[in-house]
């Protein structure tokens, strides 16, 4: 046990000075250090806050206090997604729940987050860089600005980002610390081939696969394309770190802090094979009987480029025979309006859904059984939380199957 | 009398139950603290009012929440002893207390005497800021 030491304005948010709420704030993370063993705090530089989203009437009584005792934001904090759709509040079907949501998402914004209200906070404008401690929730969220920024991000959730936003300091250890951040075991991705390697659903089913059986290594990956997207990135870490709670990944040639291919080789190696790619995909797929219900697609939240792909791909042919889910932030469904793309999409029925996801509240109709996605995390998370069976695909083979009625699958 | 390391301060006894695996508050357990996740091998069990046992919490930051929310309830375990320190877990009572004033000790005790813990009965959980104390308690 080391003993934590306070600067002497840290002691003087302890102690009130700033306001009961920054002290609040401040016994919070001075207990989650002692706790977790640190030496002392660390100045952050932005935080993502992920309690806005509605678990019960202590999720607004906590918001409600730091209101009323005056607690404000001191560093730049976006804000994850909420219960509700406040564009369109409509698309919720539990009244309850949208009050509430609603009203829990307002206090945060009166505590000076900003109304992100997004899950893919990595893209939006200034973004951490290589080396910034920053305090961000929501796991897909701490896995990228850690392994594809380079930021330094412990696991933090709810309660905790709030309270690191207000004092502008979180506890200096876990992924905070160098030593936590270097890789200890490595996936060789070659024998999977170029081909499996540069299409969109490998991405989605690797991150699964290692979250999976990693457990709490670091996993450094060999064999990725060094011109493998952001987007794919995205998707490898959010299924890896719901699989398996992954935090932190490095791919070599690819992420800022990956070791050499030599220094990666000299970790104990795991050689993956097509053969645990297509079981893996078996395992995503709870689907086994009956019509397509829906698709939803645009989870973690879609960029703007994954919009313009699905516009793409529904400007022209027939039209959607099933209902068409895509989630995305705000902002970039602004940037969709002002280009047209969210036009094109919504001609071609889907419906595009802001500030939550279709997993997370009540959106899809309860009678709704069989739902094709291409996210892994979704495939993961949507059948406990909202009943359903998942079926992955890629977006194209969403698309076709939208289309169709019924499943169509590019390989069997 | 088993020594242990205070994660959030409080006394509390009550029936124990111990689990035989990880569980997490979030998705595994409902608003009446009983045990909902199916792949928990104790699937069933009622937390509420005991000293629950377990290594570890698993899984989302948001058990934080859940965990504060049945405390608020009152239908959250009594006292909570892990193996190791679980910030998730100690954190929704942290909060608990911050907001209502409800404290629900939960400690560490690691190594050996973890495994000494018993599965029956009821224990006295005691735990101040400068460490804390496990002990039985006869009916």
């Amino acid at each position: 046990m080391q003993t934590l030491r306070l600067t002497a304005e840290e002691e003087r948010m302890l102690g009130g000075q700033d306001g009961d709420g920054v002290a609040l704030a401040m016994r919070v993370i001075v207990s989650l250090a002692r706790i977790a063993d640190a030496p002392r705090l660390v100045e952050i530089t932005s935080a993502h806050v992920d309690s806005c989203l509605y678990h019960g009437q202590v999720s607004l009584d906590f918001a409600h206090r730091l209101v009323d005792l005056g607690a404000k934001v001191r560093v730049p904090t976006t804000l994850n997604v909420g219960s509700i759709d406040l564009i369109h509040p409509e698309l919720v079907r539990d009244r309850d729940l949208g009050v509430a949501g609603r009203e829990l998402m307002s206090a945060y914004v009166a505590l000076g987050c900003a109304p992100t209200f997004t899950c893919a906070p990595y893209q939006l404008p200034d973004r951490p860089g290589l080396g910034e401690h920053v305090a961000w929730a929501e796991s897909n969220a701490i896995v990228f600005a850690n392994s594809v920024l380079g930021a330094r991000t412990d696991r933090y959730g709810d309660f905790v980002d709030i309270c690191a936003a207000v004092t502008g300091r979180a506890p200096y250890s876990g992924l905070q610390t160098t030593e936590a951040r270097r890789g200890t075991v490595t996936f060789d991705c070659r024998p999977l081939g170029d081909r499996f390697l540069r299409s969109e659903l490998a991405y989605p089913l690797l991150g699964h696969h290692v979250g999976s059986v990693v457990g709490g290594e670091i996993p450094v990956l060999v064999g990725i394309p060094e011109d493998v997207s952001e987007d794919e990135l995205k998707a490898f870490g959010a299924a890896a770190a719901s699989a398996g709670g992954v935090a932190l990944f490095h791919a070599v040639g690819v992420t800022p802090e990956a070791p050499t291919l030599d220094d990666a080789l000299e970790l104990p190696v795991r050689v993956l094979d097509p053969e645990t790619m297509r079981q893996t995909r078996r395992t995503l797929s709870t689907f086994s009987s009956g019509g397509l219900d829906a698709v939803s697609v645009g989870t973690p939240h879609a960029s703007y480029s994954e919009c313009v792909r699905l516009a793409d791909l529904l400007k022209d042919g027939p039209a959607l025979r099933t209902a068409f889910y895509l989630s995305t932030g705000r902002g970039t469904r602004a940037l969709a309006e002002e280009s047209g793309v969210l036009q094109t999409l919504e001609a071609a029925g889907v419906t595009v859904v802001v500030d939550t996801c279709t997993y997370v509240t009540s959106i899809l109709s309860p009678a709704w059984k069989n739902v094709m996605t291409n996210s892994g995390k979704w495939a993961h998370y949507a059948p406990g939380n909202i009943n359903v069976s998942a079926v992955l695909g890629s977006l194209e083979e969403c698309v076709a199957s939208a289309r169709a009625g019924h499943v169509v699958l590019d390989e069997a | 009398m088993i020594t242990a390391r205070t994660l959030t301060s409080g006394t509390a006894s009550g029936d124990v139950i111990r689990l035989t695996a990880p569980l997490s508050f979030w998705g595994g357990t409902d608003e009446h603290g009983r045990i909902i996740d199916a792949h928990h091998p104790q699937c069933g069990a009622l937390l509420a009012g005991r000293v629950l046992i377990m290594e570890c919490g698993r899984g989302s930051s948001s058990a934080s929440s859940v965990l504060a929310e049945q405390i608020r309830a009152h239908t959250a375990p009594a006292a909570i002893i892990l193996a190791r320190p679980d910030t998730i877990i100690a954190l929704g009572a942290l909060i608990a207390h911050e907001l209502y004033n409800l404290s629900t000790p939960v400690v560490v005790v690691d190594g050996p005497p973890y495994d000494d813990l018993p599965a029956v009965g009821r224990l006295l959980v005691d735990a101040g800021s400068a460490g804390a104390v496990v002990s039985a308690l006869v009916h």
